[in-house]
Formats: structure tokens, C-alpha cells, sequence
């Protein structure tokens, strides 16, 4: 039998104040097999696990139960300890005496005796558990970014330039994201354009990247450190080979298409490059508006272009690569204004959203950074800018979007900046800048740029005469405010961008109860998924602003570089075996298992696991109906004991 | 209905019967308390609707009302008995006393959702006698026909439209009013008389800036403060144009070519006959 | 203003309970504020009336503004936070018609509304505004 030794922690009084330790030691001290039994304050503390690690070499103990907090806490650490002394860690166990015990009961003589009893069935688990090595598997050193925004493009630079290679696939034919239709970015005011776009440019020519865009992801398999992924490049309808980006094409394209770009308020060509510095510069042919496809005429562009790039025949084609990493950094779409009934369902012209005022502050925008009316195109005099719109709202958005009250003070200075003579009105609740310089760019809006802060929501807007009647309220002065605006601009809220859903699916990640990818711990792990080998940066998080999505990325391919940085990945090794002789091969186990980790071999016609893929949950288990499938240290027989010594 | 709304109350019927619907008036009906109770510790405002409604379960399925404020009463009531065990139990023992039960089988609708599912608008549009094309009608919806929209789902209240469509189906020209969904000022008519007058005074004024000819209502006491407040905007307001309010049965009535009788024009302080005279519909 | 702290949260939880509006929630926005179509006619603002309840200001029942809801229930068709203002109107004007207070006097209304307006006009402010 194992010489068995078990550490009762006190935990301050978390235990202590409800368990009588000294009598749960004296008691398991009796216990057959238990060779000895002590307690401590703080066993995961240094002292504590000194004190089980010479406690080990001393009695040469072969099996530890360390009866603390719960596995969740601490088990990692303990197994860690144990493995210093050279004794194997999957024969140290936890019994959980707080939150099972300590935790939830207040009588004292009771929790005690239970506290001995979860003792005893743990040390009968020990008993009979196998001394196991962990899987060790191979690492692909290659990482996968989905997303060409500013987070993705920052992933993909750290990982390639560490010097391991990266694919970044991007929707759109432009890596460059939300961030490239900006005009200037808060507090700074730079030039959104002028600081992403050496970026973008680094990641089309950098020797480690391969990129796709006008690409998505069709399928994901395998596990951390062995992913198999299918991209599918969508048909452009241009062989980018051949193609030089000397623009041509778009230029004698007769088919004008309001531009997604521009937010509806400029133009594009059927045949087109969503922006002047879109890397890579290649354009392609939107099938649903382009004259050949809709109506089998026209083809200028394949006439004009002179490397005959044009293959209306292109056909999409499906790449497949072997990754290491994922990381997900699919960015933020807006909530759109066609949702908000006061505010006119999106009806009205001129009521537009922050992303649309961007194009029109752009010098690279359909009014070349002039502030106009969509509706007249004249210079608006008075504009409001409405705070919170679906955001912190028990209808729509109950969370708190982050970056508006920062933009829409950066877009109330720009309009001034572009007409001295105009007003800007801020309908607010709070104003939230507590970044590195928000403070007092915000201040600076209302002190030097005459912003006039109006505390208050809109209840309604609507046209009338050309204008837009607003009726709100400044709480502070307690006054209604009604005002006539030429125009309005809605600070929509952020959500997570719509193809994320879908995405979760295939990579089997989890989202959280607002859509937006949910981390493996708020405060600690805010970078990776409970997903083995994905990770997380960006909007598609949580909303937040470029230098905190720029910091995320970093963080990410940091966790990815520590992927990569050794030659083998180890996974826990417990996990469901198959009893070759017993095993009928009926298959229950391979439908039972939630992470595909179950088989039936085709030759032998029994049931496989793939270790590495097995997270050990134990379904396949109970499915199995005559005990062909077992788990490493959870055998039937050790529970039943498990249970007898409760019982 | 029958004394302050004639109007209201004969269209409804004789439309009703024009179309082929069979409204039987509810036996033993009683006022319904007008507003629905909004403090949660006396449910005895709440007897006399359920009464209604356990009346009404026992002599069909759907209880249509005409009157905007019973509606509102009346399918609220049924909403939250239906919801709350414990306000149905109680009431519920109320009831028994008076042989009475209700078991929240019947559906509560107003006139406009039967017009629009029962009959359709498609079938009234062919049965349109009278073409009303040129007149422009801006439709007023009030308060107690949309909100609270959670529980009475009769329309979205920010941008209702089955009036309109209503409207379009007997060939008015529909004109949209940002005040549509705006408060008349209510039961204020009584105790606070300047502010219910400022309400239907911008009622008013924004369907004659938007081009109305004449504002179509739903409920009675829209119609008095809409209709009959003109007098005192009159007095108050020098220009001001006087705009003849309608029930949107009595529209429908005159597109049906029913004649509903010369008196009933003398009901509106806003005398609509000269109105009909300058389009020759009269 | 003194806070006494336990007054305060009586006075709440008696608003809370006769409501069934969780009064805490209002964050202030104002949209009820800006909606109201009677708001200009009232002392204070519907925003301020909650504030003055969640402050424990007891002399919010004094106010004015509360006798001129008309029940048209925008404010609570449109709270971020799904608080139904009219009902916190409600609980307020209640607490003082129970004490046998009528805000409105019969003998004053204008003849001409008493002989023409329906009597919905009549019953609902009758049940709203005088104590029975």
C-alpha cells in the first residue's frame, strides 16, 4: 500500500473558522495508509511547500492529499512542489475543504466531520492512482491571425519578427480596418492614415508574412500547437499575380457604386481598391454590381488592363495551412442608428454616425475633409452630437462602449478646427477619459474650441424645414433644451463585428452575453480564450482604443512567442483509454465526446482517443456501455472507493 | 360612448356592419376605470376590468374596443393577470363571489387591428365608394393606443403606422407629423387646463405646418382636446387657423358612402363641413 | 440638505415598494426629462423628482410637477435603465391622496370642460387627482 501523507491547510480562518483542523489531523492520522498528517496556515505559501516537499524526502511518501481550497486554485502548484522532490505529480490530489466545506456549512462539528470524510475518499483515490507522464506533443511554429485591423497587424509584426512565420487573413481585399477610415486620432490628433499605413506597409512586405485578403476562414481543426486550417480565397475576379495597381481598370469602369468605405456618402467602382493606399493596392470586381456579371456586357477593364490581369472565370480557391496559433482579432462594427426609433430610425439625412463623420472630416473623404450636410451638401452651422446612443442601455446595449466620449470630443475640436464660425453641442451623461491625455484633450474642447457640454439624453429628434429639431434636457441647470441643428451626429455604440458568431462556431470558442469573445479570465488572462492555442486581441474583446488594442496585440503574440518557444507542448495526461478487449467498437463513445477526440479505428473496428485533443470531461465514459472506455486515475473501481469511504 | 362620442360610436357600428363584421355589444358592460392602475399594493382598480374581460370570455374570443382608453385598460389588465399568479388569485377570489371567472382566454383588440386583420386593408380599399384623394389627413395616434408597447403591441410607438395605412386604403393623402405619437394633454383638460392647451396647441400647429387639411383621431378625449381646445387656442393665439378634427371611423364611413346623418357634423366644434364643401364631397 | 441616512432609505424603499421601480437604477440621463411633453409646466423636472426620492427628500411630495402627469408613458417607453417614471409619479401623488388630500377641486373645473368632455376626462382625473 502507498505511504500516503495528507497536509491540511488552515487558510487563515477561512478553513480554520469552521473546520477544527488539529482534530481533522488527529483523526486522518488513524486513517490505514496515512503514514502522516500535519497542518499549516497557508500550505500553497513558500514555508507551506517547503514543508511538504521535506515531509516527502522524510517519510518517503508516495502519494500526498493536500485538503485546502479547490483543484482550480492550487492543483497545478502542488503537483509543481511535488515534482521538485522527484515524486510523480498525478499522485498528489486536493481535497477540497473550503469550498465544499468550510465555505458553505456553519456548524462546526459538522463541517469537521465532513471535512474528514472528503479527506478519507481523496486518500482512497491516491491509492490506486498510476504515476503518468504528460502528452507531449509537437509544435507547428506557425500562427494564424484572423483580422487586418491595427490589433492584427500588430500581432502579426511581433510573431514575424520574432521570426516565426504568420498568416494574416482579412475580409476585406484591404488589410487596414476601421482604423483607415478615420481622419485624425484622439488625443494626439495625428493622422489616422499617416501612422497606420507604414504599418500596413510592413506587413505586405514583410519576408515572414503571407497574407490573404478578400479571405475567410472556412474550417478549423485539430488542437493547440496542431491546428489544420482551410482559408478560402474569395474570387476577386483579378488575378493579383499579374496585376500591377496601376489602376486603370477602375478608372474607365463606367458602374458607380455607393462605397462602403465612405459610409455611403461617396462612390466607388464596380471594379475597385476600397482606398488610395489599400495594401495589398490590387482591386476586385464586386459581382453584384459590375455590368458583365448582372447584365453580360460591358467588360472595359478586361479591354484596358495591360497585363491582362481580368479573369471573369476566377473561381475561389481554398488554401490550406498547417498553424500553430490562432488569434482572433476580428475588430468592432457599429450598432447601427436604423435600430433607435427616437432618433428617427435612420430615416434622416442628416443624422448620421460617428464612423460616417469620419469620412467627411477625411482629406481622403467624398468631401475631401469639408463638413457637409449629406442631404444639401451646405456647411453645417450647428451641429449635435449625441452621446450614448445604445449603449449603457437596458433596451440595446447595456454596457458602457468606451471610446465615444473620447471621439466625439475629438470630433466636436475637428469641426471646429474646419469651420471657426461653426457650433458644436455634446449631449452627455458622463464623460469618460481617463486614458493618458484624454482629460485634458476633453477640456481643451470645451475651454478653448467653445464645445458646449449639454448634460442630458435626447428623447427624440426629427426633420423639419431642413433642420433637425432636437429635444433633450441639461440636468444640471434643469432646463429643457430644444435645439435646431443642422445636423447630428449619433455616438453609436460598439459591437462586435458580425462574422464573429459564425467564427466562434468553427473555432469552438465561447462568447460572452454581449456578442463579443469571451477571455479565459477578466483580470488575468485577458489575452486568451478557454481554448487551448487561441488567442484573443482587439475589439473583438471588448470595445476599447488603439493604444489598448495595439497593447493587447502585443500581449497576445507574447503568449504565442511562449508557445512557440519550446521544441514539444505537454498536456495533462488525464485522459480516456480503451480497454482493447472489451471495446464492441459501437461508436456511443465518438458521439458522446464534445472536443472530437474519440474514433473508431477502421481496421481494428475498436475506439481510439487522441490524447491531445481529450480534455479529460469524462462523457465518453459513461457513455461506453460495458466499461471499455476508462480515465487515467478515475477507474470505476476508484471511485466506488471513493464513495465507500464517504459512505 | 354613446353621449360624449356619438361620432366615435355610430361610425364604428354602421362601418362595421358595412363590413361585415358583427360586433355584439357586451352584455352588462360597465365603465372599465379608464386608467389602469400603477401602484402595486391596491388591486381593486383591477376588479372592474377583469370583470369585463370574464364577462366578455363567456360571449366570444376577442374583446374589440373603440375607445382608446379601454383598450389600453382593458389589455393591460388582461397582460398582467395573465402574468402575475398571485394578482390573478386574488382577484380571481373577487370574482367568484360574483359567479365570475376569468381565465384570460380572451383577446383583447382595438377597432384599427380588426379593420387591418380581421377585415384587411386590401378589402376595404375595394369597397372605397367615395374617393377621398384629395383630402390630406394627418393621422394622430396619442399615448393609450401604443404605450406601454411591451404590453399592448399594437404598433411600433415611434413610428406607427396603421393609421396610415388605414388612411391609404380609403385613398386619403397621408400627411406624417412629428407629433404624432405626442401626448393631447389627457385628463390635464380638467385640472390643468394651460398645460393640456399648450400639448394640443402643438399638435395642431405641426399638422397645419406639415400641409394637414384635417387630423384623424382614435380616441374620444383626443378628439375633445384637439377639437374642442381650438376655441381657446383661438382666443389666446392671434392667426390661428382652425383645423376640423376627425374620428377615423367617420372617414371611413364617408369613404364608405354610408350616411351617417347631417348631425353628426354638428358634434365637431371644428366645423369639417367647409372643408368637404372646397373638395366636393358634401 | 441633512442626510439621515435611515429616513432616507425608508422613504425609498416605501417609493420602491408602492412602484415596484427600482429608483437606485436612474443614473440621471434626463431622457424622461426631455420628453415630457408637460415637463415646461412643472416645478421640477420627472429626472429631478427621482433624485429628490433617492436623496430621501421628503418634500419631493409637495412638489407640484408630480400633479401634472398625464400618464402618456413616453419616459417610460424610452429609460435606458426600464424604470417607469409615471409609476413613481403615481406612488408619490398616492402617498399623499391617502391622506385625504385632493389635489383637484371639483367646484373649480371650468363649466364648459364639465359639460363637453368625455368622461374618461372626467373619471381619470377624478382617480388620479382626488382621493375616493
Amino acid at each position: 500500500m502507498k505511504r500516503i501523507g495528507v497536509f491540511v491547510c488552515h487558510c487563515g480562518i477561512n478553513i480554520a473558522g469552521i473546520v477544527d483542523v488539529k482534530k481533522v489531523v488527529k483523526e486522518i492520522g488513524k486513517y490505514p495508509g496515512v503514514v502522516y498528517s500535519s497542518d499549516y496556515q497557508y500550505m500553497c505559501s513558500e514555508p507551506g511547500q517547503k514543508l511538504m516537499r521535506d515531509a516527502i524526502k522524510e517519510k518517503n511518501l508516495e502519494g500526498l492529499v493536500i485538503a485546502s481550497c479547490s483543484p482550480n486554485l492550487h492543483e497545478a502548484t502542488f503537483r509543481r512542489n511535488a515534482k521538485l522532490t522527484g515524486l510523480n505529480p498525478y499522485l498528489c490530489e486536493m481535497a477540497n475543504i473550503r469550498e465544499q466545506c468550510s465555505w458553505v456549512h456553519s456548524d462546526k462539528e459538522k463541517a469537521t466531520f465532513k471535512a474528514i470524510e472528503i479527506i478519507k475518499s481523496l486518500i482512497e483515490k491516491v491509492k490506486f492512482n498510476e504515476a503518468l507522464l504528460a502528452v507531449q506533443v509537437p509544435v507547428t511554429k506557425k500562427a494564424l491571425v484572423i483580422g487586418g485591423g491595427i490589433a492584427g497587424i500588430q500581432v502579426a509584426l511581433d510573431i514575424a519578427n520574432a521570426g516565426h512565420e504568420t498568416i494574416l487573413v482579412e475580409k476585406e481585399s484591404s488589410i487596414g480596418g476601421h482604423m483607415a477610415q478615420l481622419s485624425e486620432t484622439f488625443p494626439t490628433l495625428d493622422c489616422s492614415q499617416c501612422i497606420l499605413t507604414p504599418r500596413m506597409v510592413e506587413v505586405g512586405q514583410h519576408p515572414k508574412i503571407k497574407l490573404f485578403t478578400y479571405s475567410e476562414i472556412e474550417e478549423v481543426t485539430g488542437y493547440v500547437g496542431n491546428f489544420k486550417v482551410k482559408i478560402r480565397k474569395k474570387s476577386s475576379f483579378v488575378d493579383w499575380k499579374k496585376c500591377t495597381g496601376c489602376g486603370l481598370c477602375t478608372e474607365k469602369c463606367p458602374t458607380k457604386v455607393l462605397s462602403e468605405f465612405d459610409r455611403k456618402m461617396g462612390s466607388r467602382k464596380a471594379i475597385y481598391t476600397p482606398f488610395p493606399q489599400a495594401v495589398p493596392n490590387k482591386p476586385v470586381i464586386d459581382k453584384e454590381n459590375c455590368l458583365y456579371f448582372t447584365k453580360d456586357k460591358c467588360k472595359i477593364c478586361e479591354k484596358f488592363c495591360p497585363v491582362g490581369a481580368i479573369d471573369f472565370e476566377q473561381k475561389d480557391s481554398l488554401i490550406e495551412e498547417e498553424i500553430g496559433a490562432i488569434i482572433i482579432a476580428t475588430g468592432y462594427d457599429l450598432y447601427p442608428k436604423e435600430k433607435v426609433g427616437e432618433y428617427g430610425y435612420g430615416r434622416f439625412k442628416d443624422v448620421i454616425d460617428g464612423l460616417t463623420f469620419e469620412r467627411l472630416l477625411s482629406a481622403s473623404g467624398p468631401t475631401k475633409g469639408e463638413v457637409r450636410r449629406p442631404s444639401d451638401g451646405k456647411v453645417p452651422k450647428e451641429v449635435v452630437f449625441i452621446q450614448c446612443v445604445g449603449s449603457r442601455d437596458e433596451k440595446a446595449l447595456p454596457y458602457c462602449s468606451k471610446i465615444c466620449c473620447m471621439y466625439t470630443a475629438k470630433h466636436a475640436m475637428l469641426y471646429k478646427h474646419r469651420l471657426p464660425e461653426g457650433q458644436a453641442y455634446v449631449f452627455y451623461i458622463d464623460i469618460r477619459a481617463g486614458g493618458k491625455g484624454y482629460e485634458e484633450f476633453y477640456q481643451r474642447g470645451m475651454e478653448e474650441e467653445g464645445t458646449l457640454y449639454l448634460r442630458g439624453k435626447v428623447s427624440k429628434l426629427f426633420e423639419e424645414n431642413g433642420k433637425i429639431i432636437i429635444w433633450g434636457v441639461d440636468t444640471l441647470s434643469g432646463e429643457k433644451i430644444e435645439i435646431a441643428a443642422d445636423m447630428v451626429v449619433l455616438a453609436t455604440g460598439i459591437i462586435a463585428s458580425p462574422a464573429v458568431g459564425d467564427l466562434a462556431k468553427k473555432l469552438k470558442v465561447i462568447l460572452d452575453s454581449n456578442g463579443f469573445l469571451s477571455e479565459a479570465h477578466p483580470k488575468l488572462r485577458p489575452v486568451e480564450t478557454l481554448t487551448s492555442g487561441i488567442f484573443l486581441a482587439g475589439c473583438a474583446q471588448a470595445p476599447k482604443d488603439i493604444p489598448e488594442s495595439v497593447a493587447q496585440a502585443s500581449g497576445a503574440a507574447s503568449k504565442v512567442l511562449a508557445l512557440f518557444s519550446g521544441e514539444k507542448l505537454s498536456h495533462e495526461p488525464i485522459v480516456a483509454y480503451v480497454d482493447e478487449e472489451i471495446c464492441s467498437g459501437c461508436g456511443k463513445c465518438v458521439s458522446a465526446c464534445p472536443y472530437n477526440a474519440r474514433e473508431i479505428d477502421q481496421k481494428k473496428k475498436i475506439a481510439t482517443v487522441n490524447e491531445v485533443l481529450c480534455q479529460g470531461c469524462g462523457a465518453c465514459i459513461s457513455a461506453c456501455s460495458n466499461g471499455a472506455s476508462q480515465q487515467r486515475n478515475f477507474s470505476k473501481g476508484q471511485i466506488i472507493s471513493m464513495a465507500e469511504a464517504i459512505l | 360612448m354613446s353621449t360624449k362620442a356619438k361620432n366615435l360610436d355610430n361610425s364604428a357600428r354602421k362601418t362595421a356592419t358595412f363590413l361585415g363584421i358583427e360586433l355584439k355589444e357586451l352584455s352588462q358592460w360597465t365603465c372599465c376605470g379608464t386608467v389602469f392602475p400603477l401602484i402595486t399594493d391596491n388591486l381593486m382598480p383591477l376588479i372592474a376590468p377583469a370583470r369585463i374581460l370574464a364577462n366578455a370570455e363567456k360571449q366570444g374570443n376577442k374583446l374589440v374596443t373603440i375607445c382608446a382608453f379601454c383598450y389600453n385598460v382593458l389589455k393591460r389588465t388582461n397582460v398582467t393577470l395573465k402574468k402575475d399568479r398571485q394578482k390573478k388569485e386574488k382577484i380571481s377570489q373577487f370574482l367568484k363571489d360574483e359567479g365570475k371567472e376569468f381565465s384570460g382566454k380572451i383577446q383583447v383588440i382595438h377597432l384599427l387591428e380588426l379593420l387591418r386583420d380581421g377585415v384587411g386593408f386590401e378589402n376595404i380599399k375595394n369597397k372605397v365608394k367615395k374617393e377621398l384623394s384629395s383630402l390630406k389627413i394627418a393621422p394622430y395616434y396619442g399615448c393609450q393606443l401604443l404605450r406601454p408597447a411591451q404590453e399592448l403591441q399594437l404598433d411600433d410607438p415611434e413610428n406607427p403606422q396603421i393609421m396610415e395605412s388605414f388612411l391609404k386604403s380609403i385613398s386619403c393623402e397621408v400627411i406624417d407629423t412629428p407629433y404624432k405619437t405626442e401626448c393631447c394633454g389627457s385628463y390635464l383638460s380638467v385640472s390643468s387646463e394651460d398645460a393640456a392647451l399648450d400639448c394640443s396647441y402643438r399638435i395642431l400647429a405641426s399638422a397645419i405646418k406639415n400641409g394637414a387639411e384635417a387630423i384623424s383621431v382614435s380616441c374620444p378625449l383626443c378628439y375633445f382636446n384637439l377639437d374642442q381646445n381650438q376655441k381657446k387656442i383661438k382666443e389666446k393665439i392671434s392667426g390661428f387657423i382652425e383645423i376640423p378634427i376627425f374620428y377615423f371611423t367617420e372617414l371611413l364611413s364617408i369613404a364608405l358612402g354610408i350616411n351617417l346623418g347631417k348631425e353628426i357634423f354638428d358634434l365637431h366644434f371644428v366645423d369639417p363641413r367647409p372643408l368637404f364643401m372646397s373638395k366636393n364631397l358634401i | 440638505m441633512n442626510i439621515n441616512n435611515e429616513d432616507r432609505i425608508n422613504f425609498m424603499g416605501k417609493i420602491e415598494q408602492l412602484s415596484g421601480q427600482k429608483v437606485l437604477s436612474c443614473y440621471q440621463c434626463g431622457k424622461c426629462s426631455a420628453g415630457c411633453p408637460v415637463a415646461s409646466a412643472m416645478d421640477i423636472l420627472p429626472n429631478q423628482i427621482i433624485r429628490l426620492v433617492q436623496l430621501g427628500d421628503e418634500d419631493v411630495l409637495n412638489c407640484k410637477a408630480i400633479w401634472f402627469c398625464a400618464s402618456c408613458f413616453v419616459c417610460a417607453s424610452r429609460c435606458p435603465k426600464d424604470i417607469d417614471i409615471s409609476k413613481i409619479a403615481e406612488s408619490l401623488r398616492s402617498i399623499k391622496l391617502r391622506k385625504v388630500f385632493d389635489y383637484l377641486s371639483i367646484p373649480k373645473i371650468p363649466s364648459e370642460v364639465l359639460a363637453e368632455i368625455p368622461q374618461q376626462g372626467l373619471i381619470s382625473s377624478f382617480r388620479k387627482f382626488t382621493s375616493y
